[in-house]
């Protein structure tokens, strides 16, 4: 698709689908067939978008269409009210068929306020529809955030569709049965929007009246009157003039496999590929984590799964956290350290601790805008030369990042892998588009999932001269070069190791230089070793001039990016990397195979840096670290011109 | 805690009189064959100075451990950064050397997910007060299942020689050539305010009150911590020699026991009394009338308050009236034991976890072909 506006507006007959409820196409209102939409709900951090959002994606999903979201909130948990910084919004694109990114901009905009229009008129086109709440717009709430005049009389918005809907007023009127006063009523606005954006795009509803129904068991009256304001959103959708037509966006049925299908944000699978690793490996988890934005919910989300055998420990800081998960893995343990940049900073002398015992350890880094404190609600992928080299000494660890939310599942599977046969700490680099946005999942059969069981040390591995049998904790497979894992409760295995240079095979402490030379190139042909699946190139006609290379969560924008020129009739190849260390064994040779290279990240080209001193190829980077996605659109321009050269 | 089960080895009822019978050691595996203290002695040259107070202490542990009975596989030791954290090369069981400070971090990770397993830390004054500070007292707080030996020399040995967090205000040291400034750490002080449910001093050329000391920190439910102090000869011998010299000893060291009033010096003619205006304690001279005032030591008091105040007896310049002994010994819920309550209550409330039902939730549809 190259432009959301013209599909937007097509029309198509009117045959309905969804839910119970279904809008009355016989009642004069027209039905407009569209194949994708984008919407973005914008309000206070007060006042739940993002559980607006949520709902509305879940109606979504369970419909069946392909969608793909953003949630985007400020740090504060309630940052001022009715101020630009503390707007919060989240934008959901849906389609009837496969899309890849939650859409540059929006087609409809739902603003609760005049914050929300300031602060994301900007990225809508003119033709969109905004819904705004005018309840909100008082000359006070107008004049905080800089409207000398009401822009909702005074032009600005001409050539948008706007609707005026006095949200709060109409809410309050809906619940007047309740025994609520004006503000506790009017706080169910978000779900009269809600009904009524559930009404204009055919959503099913059931699902978010049960499950407010059951977010609100111990309040029923707070159920109800949520769920009779959500109704009355709907019902002023079906009946009021201004709203003279709906939409509706049929399943996506032919974009996915056969399955059976969730929508799920990457956090949230990391969490499940966590749990599910450790039942193919057949090893308790143990998670050792310090909360931290954004990677707070898989320490949440694991920590309710303990009948899964699942031990989690939040810890004094982000130190204890990984020491504790380092204890656990000497004992025998899958263990896993969870953060974001900031905490793999305090990790780094654990994780090089954890290279020089040889032990599994998987480090979780759900990245988020730095320096330091950074921005730490937003994305960025700025963590992976810290990855990579961010330790003393030669410390290499492998590295894998997932491409979008359902493929944190995968990647984190494929992470404890990658620990558990190579007795090593691997990084997981996923990011905050990742962790919070959603999409639809197949879900695997359990079967399906590889086997991830390790073989522990159970007797000598070494005969000595005179003939003794011995153990060896540093005496290597030949194949991976892993060390053994003798884990304490082992008889006649007692061994101790420690940071220190250790001697080739014996493990005893060691200071002699040639020792040291050996055990530091065999640690790092370990890394190099790592058996990674080569690089797959999407270069469909085998003529293309140009490849875009990326990893980790800009695989949505740059494959759609792709896809729009090749709409257009360019030739353009594509290769996305899941290992960042080692790399494919195959990308020197893909990288050779094209004249021109170009690199998008969310960084200032950081896999640019290393790609270009590993193979001396001229890649071009491009980057972008404003705590966004990058959009479609704008990296189809930039391909277009590197074409065009 | 339930009485029942004694699970050290013969030779101790004595001793159960007077500690409560525990339960964790039991779920460590026992040795199949007797075990002599050469049995926990590693083939790893020992490389401390000599004359380094560590010998006497490692000694004392390797001769120790044989009277747990343990399955030797089933003793993890893990240590820290510092002269004193080498101390896990030379026991012939699983050891951990680890990184400067975390000892107590990576052990609460092996005691929470092993409970077969008995875990020592080995310590000292800077690894576990300055650069672990934050590691230590939360373990305490947690009252993990570890065994914390805390090797006290007052100095820093390994980096040759610079003040620590336990030397005395005015220290001179290659740091501080002036004197140091900082206030030190009393090392039972700072265990107690911060929760420990076992806390213990000893003195390394003390082998048979060493012995005892980890007697009962060993069977101790929960994290207990043994400050022992460690004479380092090289770069700050004799820290300690007003609790070892026999004639000054009398004078400065007081013996605590638990049950037992609070006695010391020649024929124990000194005593603590609680002053009833502060409420605080001091040390008196024993008469026929104040006998019965003198403080009897009940290590297993609920409150830690008494136990306080007997850490701040010792004078840290002189060390004269500085007690020894177990502080505190009392009962307290372990981390690591509810921790393995919660997994076991989960699975009896919702079944032993389901992953296909995980993956698959409340929300899904399905895509024919
Ligand atoms: S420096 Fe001091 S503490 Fe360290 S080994 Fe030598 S004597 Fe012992």
């Amino acid at each position: 698709m190259t432009s959301q506006v013209s599909s937007h507006a097509e029309q198509a007959d009117s045959a309905v689908v969804g839910g119970q409820r279904k809008p009355s196409g016989d009642g004069g209102k027209e039905v407009r067939r569209l194949d994708r939409v984008i919407i973005r709900f914008a309000g206070d951090s007060g006042d739940g978008m993002q559980l607006t959002g949520d709902r509305f994606t879940s109606e979504t999903a369970s419909f069946g269409n392909d969608l793909s979201t953003l949630p985007n909130f400020p740090a504060e948990i309630r940052a001022p009210a009715g101020t630009l910084p503390g707007v919060s919004s989240f934008q959901l694109h849906f389609a009837d068929h496969d899309i890849l990114t939650p859409g540059d901009a929006p087609n409809v905009l739902v603003a609760m306020n005049p914050a929300a229009l300031k602060a994301n008129i900007a990225d809508v086109p003119r033709g969109a529809e905004i819904i705004v709440n005018t309840d909100e717009f008082t000359k006070r709430a107008m004049q905080k955030v800089g409207y000398a005049s009401s822009p909702l009389e005074d032009g600005s918005l001409d050539g948008f569709h706007v609707h005026p809907v006095p949200l709060t007023t109409l809410t309050v009127e809906a619940l007047k049965e309740f025994e609520l006063s004006r503000k506790d009523a009017g706080r169910s606005k978000n779900m009269f929007a809600l009904g009524l954006l559930s009404w204009m795009y055919h959503r099913p509803t059931e699902g978010t009246e049960s499950f407010l129904k059951s977010k609100f068991a111990k309040k029923p009256d707070i159920a109800a009157a949520n769920i009779t304001a959500f109704r009355a959103g709907w019902n002023f959708g079906e009946t009021t003039e201004d709203f003279a037509v709906s939409y509706e966006v049929a399943p996506a049925a032919q974009a996915f496999p056969t399955g059976t299908y969730r929508n799920i944000s990457g956090n949230l699978a990391l969490s499940y590929g966590l749990v599910a690793a450790s039942r193919q490996a057949d090893l308790p988890l143990y998670l050792g984590s310090y909360p931290i934005t954004p990677a707070s919910d898989i320490l949440h989300e694991l920590s309710k799964h303990k009948n899964f055998g699942v031990r989690t420990f939040q810890a004094e800081d982000e130190i204890a956290g990984i020491g504790a998960a380092l204890g656990a893995a000497f004992g025998g343990s899958l263990a896993v350290t969870t953060t974001s940049g900031p905490g793999v900073a305090l990790k780094s002398e654990t994780i090089g601790l954890a290279v020089s015992l040889e032990l599994p350890l998987l480090v979780v880094d759900i990245q988020r805008g730095g320096p330091s404190t950074g921005l730490p609600t937003k994305t960025e992928q700025a963590d992976l030369l810290q990855a990579m080299y961010g330790r003393n000494g030669e410390a290499p660890v492998p590295i894998v990042a997932p491409r979008t939310p359902a493929d944190c599942f995968d990647a984190a599977l494929e992470a404890a892998r990658i620990a558990l046969t190579y007795r090593t700490p691997v990084f997981l680099l996923s990011d905050g588009y990742l962790a919070n946005g959603s999409e639809p999942w197949r879900i695997p059969e359990v079967d399906e999932l590889p086997d991830l069981r390790p073989q522990f040390a159970h007797g000598p591995n070494h005969t000595l001269d005179d003939g003794t049998e011995v153990f060896w904790p540093y005496k290597r497979d030949p194949r991976t070069l892993a060390r053994p894992w003798a884990v304490p409760g082992t008889p006649g295995l007692e061994h101790r190791i420690g940071g220190i240079e250790k001697q080739d095979g014996t493990g005893n402490i060691s200071y002699d230089p040639a020792n040291h030379d050996l055990m530091v190139r065999t640690r790092q042909a370990k890394v190099d070793g790592i058996d990674v699946p080569d690089l797959e190139v999407d270069d469909e006609s085998g003529a293309a001039e140009l490849l875009v290379l990326g990893w980790g969560s800009t695989y949505g924008p740059i494959t759609a990016a792709v896809r729009r020129l090749r709409n257009a009739g360019q030739q353009v190849a594509q290769a996305h990397l899941r290992h960042l260390n080692p790399l494919p064994g195959n990308l020197g040779e893909v990288l050779k195979r094209y004249p021109h290279v170009v690199v998008p990240e969310m960084n200032l080209g950081q896999l640019a840096t290393l790609i270009r001193a590993k193979y001396l190829v001229d890649a071009r980077s491009y980057t972008q670290v404003n705590g966004m996605p990058f959009k479609a659109e704008q990296l189809a321009t930039v391909l277009k011109e590197a074409l065009d050269g | 805690m339930a009485d029942t089960t004694t699970t050290h080895s013969s030779g101790q009822t004595r001793r159960e009189a007077q500690t409560p019978a525990r339960t964790l050691l039991s779920l460590v595996p026992k040795a199949e064959a007797k075990q002599s203290m050469k049995d926990f002695k590693s083939d790893q040259e020992v490389r401390w100075c000599p004359g380094c107070g560590d010998y006497a202490i490692l000694a004392a542990v390797q001769g120790f451990m044989p009277e747990l009975g343990l399955a030797r596989e089933n003793i993890v030791f893990v240590s820290g950064i510092g002269c004193s954290s080498r101390f896990p090369y030379y026991m012939n069981t699983y050891g951990m050397h680890s990184i400067h400070g975390r000892a107590p971090a990576i052990a609460t990770g092996l005691a929470s997910s092993r409970r077969d397993l008995s875990v020592w830390v080995v310590t000292g004054d800077g690894d576990a007060l300055s650069i672990g500070g934050n590691h230590l007292i939360h373990a305490l707080r947690r009252n993990v299942n570890l065994k914390i030996l805390l090797f006290n020399n007052r100095i820093y040995g390994l980096t040759k020689g610079q003040y620590s967090p336990t030397s005395e205000v005015g220290k001179v040291t290659k740091s501080t050539p002036m004197g140091s400034l900082d206030a030190p750490f009393n090392p039972v002080s700072l265990a107690l305010g911060a929760e420990a449910s076992f806390v213990a001093r000893t003195v390394d050329s003390d082998r048979k009150h060493l012995t005892d000391v980890l007697r009962q920190a060993a069977a101790h439910d929960g994290t207990a911590l043994v400050e022992i102090y460690q004479n380092c000869n090289i770069f700050n011998d004799g820290a300690f020699e007003a609790l070892k010299d026999k004639q000054q000893a009398e004078e400065a060291v007081i013996r605590l026991e638990h049950g037992q009033p609070i006695t010391f010096g020649v024929d124990q003619a000194k005593g603590v009394v609680r002053d009833p205006a502060t409420g605080d304690l001091r040390v008196v001279d024993v008469t026929d009338a104040n006998r019965a005032q003198i403080l009897v030591h009940d290590a297993r008091s609920a409150s830690p308050t008494t136990a306080f105040a007997l850490s701040r007896l010792a004078d840290p310049d002189t060390l004269h009236h500085t007690p020894i002994g177990v502080f505190r010994s009392a009962e307290r819920p372990v981390y690591d034991t509810q921790m393995a309550d919660q997994l076991d209550t989960a699975t009896e409330q919702n079944g032993k976890g389901d992953l296909g039902a995980l993956l698959t939730g409340n929300d899904t549809w399905t895509v024919v072909g």
